[in-house]
């Protein structure tokens, strides 16, 4: 007679109850007569059972774990809170989007009693042009925001080092560019963009640090912040990242250029 | 800093910040730390930590004030963290390649350094624990910690990872199997017995 042993998958999903009822029974039953499938799944057991969330996500956090994260969170907060009200109280965006609907409806009525000749489509511009402009645009705002990173950590970097040091206005600024910095490197790794989003990474840790720091920190807090800089040398990355960055930029407008010629 | 939970939510979703920053200061550990289970690196688990909390603003007129807050925000970190795992198929690829017989080789040559009394100190099995786990590929590693730790269906979890419910089963069979070939060597030592805690979880 054959004997149909259960095979480690089968075991897996006995383990967690994921067996239909029949196959439930049938396991049980081989199990309760079968030494070999019950050492089988001793084994398993043992080894499932010691794998607890402790043991999957044992990483130690520093004291700071919480101000951090609030530094990074509290500035997408505040565009989230200003978002709506603002954007119906200063841009021009509603009152361009009104003026729309009014030509439209106007030009409507106007079209539908003149009757004029229907005028040629206009062209859209093409998906490759709009690739081109985005990418400019793109590239123009990662390299102004490198440059406005590479500024505060040069004056962090350069500062005084004695006593207690005043950091409120690279605070401040440090503030505004870790959201912005978020963006950016997120964009680079779903683009695939490895160095960029590598370095964009190091400047966000150094930010947010910053960014959750008080106002006035003492000699030895900043030391640790220029060893973090200076230790990685991410000011000479971040030179080099904003010259490709200057490249590409220059490239790209070339490009446009050359189409347009 | 308002006492309970419930009581900062009510004065967060009135605009109150630092309502809401204690609700951070309370929950971004434990959140931190699914995200770390489902992701497997600290990056990516900071920006589900950041995406968790700020869906969690968006949402908190939705949220039922009778619900635990705590759960409420676990869902979405799941939902944050499969997200960020679904937008990245590329990593996928190269962890799957993965030989399962040069994994086991390797796991195995490894177990044969430490000695049985230092098997017995939990931090040592921890290590292995979390060298295992970062073997996994991704999809393997979130589709375990579904079935692991969240106690989902097979069901539930081909439909979150967006995967056919055979290549579910297949990434936890493939993840059992990989945490079986690094622990086993450990738990066949005699010394090492006394480590084991057998979660059974369908008694046979």
């Amino acid at each position: 007679m054959t004997i149909h042993h259960l095979t480690e998958d089968d075991l897996v999903l006995h383990y967690y109850g994921e067996m239909t009822g029949a196959e439930e029974a049938a396991a049980a039953a081989h199990l309760g007569t079968c030494s070999a499938c019950r050492r089988e799944y001793t084994q398993l057991q043992r080894v499932l059972g010691v794998i607890d969330e402790r043991s999957v996500s044992d990483i130690d956090l520093p004291p700071s774990f919480e101000r951090t994260v609030w530094a990074r969170l509290e500035p997408d907060l505040r565009k989230e809170r200003r978002g709506w009200i603002s954007w119906l109280l200063t841009s021009p965006a509603p009152l361009g989007l009104a003026a729309a609907v009014i030509v439209l409806v106007a030009g409507s009525f106007y079209a539908g009693r003149v009757l004029s000749p229907p005028s040629p489509p206009v062209a859209a511009p093409s998906t490759a042009a709009t690739e081109q402009i985005r990418e400019r645009i793109l590239l123009v705002d990662l390299g102004d925001h490198l440059d406005r990173s590479q500024m505060v950590l040069v004056e962090l970097v350069s500062g005084e080092d004695s006593g207690d040091i005043d950091i409120s206005a690279e605070r401040a600024r440090a503030e505004q560019l870790v959201a912005d910095n978020r963006l950016y490197r997120q964009t680079a790794e779903q683009t695939g963009d490895v160095a960029v989003s590598d370095l964009l990474d190091e400047i966000e840790r150094v930010l947010t640090e910053v960014a959750a720091s008080p106002e006035k920190v003492s000699s030895a807090d900043l030391a640790e912040v220029r060893r973090r800089i200076e230790s990685g040398d991410l000011l000479f990355k971040v030179r080099v990242v904003s010259s490709e960055v200057r490249e590409r930029r220059k490239e790209t407008l070339q490009r446009k250029t050359g189409q347009r010629s | 800093m308002p006492q309970t939970d419930a009581a900062a939510v009510a004065l967060a979703r009135d605009g109150d910040s630092e309502a809401f920053r204690a609700l951070v200061e309370r929950h971004s550990r434990a959140v931190f730390r699914l995200a770390h289970r489902m992701t497997g690196n600290a990056t990516d688990a900071e920006d589900v930590v950041q995406e968790t909390f700020l869906k969690a603003y968006r949402q908190l007129s939705r949220f039922e004030s009778r619900a635990n807050f705590g759960t409420w925000l676990h869902r979405i970190a799941i939902n944050c963290s499969i997200d960020l795992i679904r937008s990245r198929p590329h990593r996928e690829a190269a962890h799957d390649s993965t030989d399962l017989e040069q994994f086991g080789a390797a796991e195995a040559a490894d177990a044969g350094r430490p000695s049985p009394e230092r098997l017995m100190l939990s931090s040592e099995v921890q290590e292995r624990i979390t060298s295992a786990m970062s073997a996994l590929s991704q999809m393997e590693r979130a589709a375990f910690v579904l079935r692991h730790f969240e106690g989902q269906s097979i069901d539930e979890i081909s439909r979150a990872l967006g995967l056919k419910t055979n290549a579910a089963k297949h990434s936890i069979f493939r993840a059992v199997r990989k945490m079986r070939l690094a622990l086993e060597p450990f738990m066949t030592q005699p010394n090492a017995e006394g480590l084991s805690a057998p979660g059974t979880r369908a008694e046979g």
